[in-house]
């Protein structure tokens, strides 16, 4: 009897290490594909010639400066600064105040706002984005800088009041109490009490939709015009236009692009932990 | 008194009116009027006309099970990637922190840039032909882009992170401590995983099952850059894009997302039910 409880266990561990070994592999295997993909567009930037060798003839920065002036990149920047912007400014004016009401208010037709909350996250852009071109470009955004932040805010402003929401839910309702004995108006609750409170919060939304809105290539490439692309746009263009533009010119925008995102992500992941960037449904009502 | 708590309550629920307002603007809007012109045939006809005119030609209704086929497996491959990982994961350490903070550079970089990436690294003369040839794994020329293949491993690399973080934090979620009860009687990690974490986590797969397919549904740059647009990986999303922005047919355009839309709403549904007939409740020992 102890006999076969020892084999069992003994059988049982050299499955779990094959179990984990096998794990591992397949992990360690798929992060260094991303690792060396990554790769593969810095070294092929700063190359002169490469083609099926282990690594470029020689090095040169040169594709940097002819990608800044071939693509425009002064004025993409721009624009896509502006759009980030304005995006995050709006999606918090608008967002914040929302999910304070969500948090703390019963209000009829709290489940719809929830739900109309909930929609956006949950439907794909692409399924939502020709529609929603269709219709920006027959009210004349179409095409123009307004409609691509406002087509970027369909999804900023349901994730802003989503991080925010819980944020502001375990904030101390005393707090409320008091400032309202001390004859405090919802306005200067709002602007002495809960913003203070409220800014570790906004500065992670923040930061959320900056990385988010950078890199939403869908709604942006739906809406923008010749003169409103984003980075991430010009982006898809430059590989598009592969054959006609050297690669190593597209990869080094593509490594501005990288490093944009990941000074942002960086920043971020100071703040939030990684699972906030995507866990876009941890409040969705699950299932019992 | 109560009642004026209730009146002040519902006067805060105000506060999320700016927010629902734009949404249903942005949102509900131009999906209501992509629904409207899509039943508004751009050459007459009657009102079904883009609808008949999609399912009864091949090139536009084969876009359907096209993209089935590649969204099907990627969802598969990622949730069989994903659970025994972020099971193996599923206590707080330097490794979770470690891995999830990798795995979150590829969804912020987009898919974009992983088209980009991956055209270089696994083309023909890329650094994974050449590990494959040095290594003599496969001596041929490797062919993994511009084609079917390029598209699955594309939609693996930028939705597999999302899938395991959506994963992680339902493993997580669980008690552990159930676990640790079943290993004093006796249960080893295998049984633990199947007993305890597996029927526990069932509604949390599927509805990681459901959001990954939905997503992976509306591949679209990497299904241009990485696939081949003109055939074997032209997904309903190149379908509806070209409808719009290449023959200005906004009508038939809507229809194709309207058709998009209820395809990933069925295969939803299909999951919902599938997980409601194999698994009822917590209490399936019952069934032993």
């Amino acid at each position: 009897m102890a006999s076969t409880a020892s084999n069992t266990r003994a059988s049982a561990a050299r499955w779990g290490w094959l179990w984990r070994t096998t794990v591992w592999t397949v992990m360690g295997f798929f992060l260094l594909n991303i690792v060396f993909m990554i790769l593969t567009v810095l070294v092929n930037s700063t190359a002169t010639r490469w083609f099926g060798t282990l690594l470029p003839e020689a090095f040169t920065l040169k594709w940097y400066g002819w990608a800044w002036n071939e693509f425009q990149l002064a004025h993409i920047l721009l624009v896509t600064l502006e759009v980030v912007f304005a995006v995050v400014v709006l999606a918090l004016l608008l967002g914040v105040p929302a999910a304070y009401a969500l948090a703390r208010a019963n209000f009829p037709g709290k489940r719809g706002v929830l739900l109309l909350v909930l929609i956006p996250m949950l439907v794909p852009p692409v399924t939502y984005g020709i529609p929603m071109a269709t219709a920006f470009y027959q009210a004349g955004v179409g095409g123009t800088l307004a409609g691509v932040i406002l087509s970027n805010l369909v999804p900023a402003l349901p994730f802003v009041i989503l991080v925010m929401v819980p944020f502001i839910e375990q904030l101390d309702p005393s707090l409320e109490s008091a400032a309202r004995i001390f004859g405090a108006s919802t306005a200067q609750y709002f602007r002495h009490v809960l913003m203070p409170l409220l800014v570790p919060g906004m500065l992670a939304a923040a930061l959320l939709v900056m990385v988010r809105t950078i890199g939403m290539f869908e709604l942006t490439f739906f809406t923008a015009g010749p003169s409103s692309q984003t980075l991430v746009v010009a982006l898809y263009y430059g590989v598009f236009s592969t054959g006609v533009r050297p690669p190593q010119a597209i990869d080094a925008m593509a490594v501005m692009y990288m490093a944009i995102t990941l000074v942002f992500v960086l920043i971020a992941l100071r703040f939030v932990s990684p699972t906030q960037l995507v866990s876009r449904v941890k409040e969705a009502p699950r299932e019992a | 008194m109560n009642a004026a708590l209730q009146a002040k309550r519902d006067r805060r629920g105000w506060l999320a009116a700016p927010a629902a307002i734009v949404l249903l603007a942005l949102f509900v809007y131009p999906f209501l009027y992509g629904l409207f012109i899509s039943f508004k045939p751009m050459e007459g006809g009657p009102f079904w006309a883009n609808y008949a005119h999609f399912f009864s030609t091949a090139t536009d209704w084969g876009t359907l099970w096209i993209t089935f086929k590649l969204a099907a497996p990627a969802t598969l491959i990622n949730l069989g990637m994903a659970v025994p990982v972020a099971f193996a994961l599923r206590r707080p350490s330097r490794m979770q922190r470690v891995v999830t903070t990798l795995l979150v550079v590829p969804i912020t970089l987009g898919t974009v840039l992983i088209a980009d990436g991956m055209l270089t690294f696994y083309g023909p003369v890329g650094w994974f032909s050449q590990a494959l040839h040095a290594l003599h794994l496969y001596d041929g020329e490797v062919r993994i882009t511009h084609n079917y293949w390029g598209v699955l491993i594309s939609l693996v690399i930028s939705d597999f992170p999302f899938v395991f973080l959506l994963t992680l934090s339902y493993i997580s979620g669980i008690d552990p401590t159930l676990a640790k009860a079943a290993g004093t009687l006796g249960a080893g990690p295998w049984q633990q995983f199947r007993l305890i974490y597996l029927p526990l986590l069932v509604p949390g797969l599927a509805m990681a099952a459901a959001l990954s397919f939905v997503q992976t549904y509306a591949v679209f740059p990497s299904a241009i850059l990485l696939g081949a647009p003109a055939g074997p990986t032209r997904v309903i999303s190149i379908a509806a894009y070209e409808a719009a922005f290449e023959n200005y047919d906004y009508g038939m355009a809507s229809a194709i997302a309207m058709i998009m839309g209820a395809a990933q709403l069925i295969v939803v549904a299909a999951i919902f039910a599938f997980r409601k007939a194999f698994y009822t409740g917590p209490a399936t020992s019952g069934k032993g």
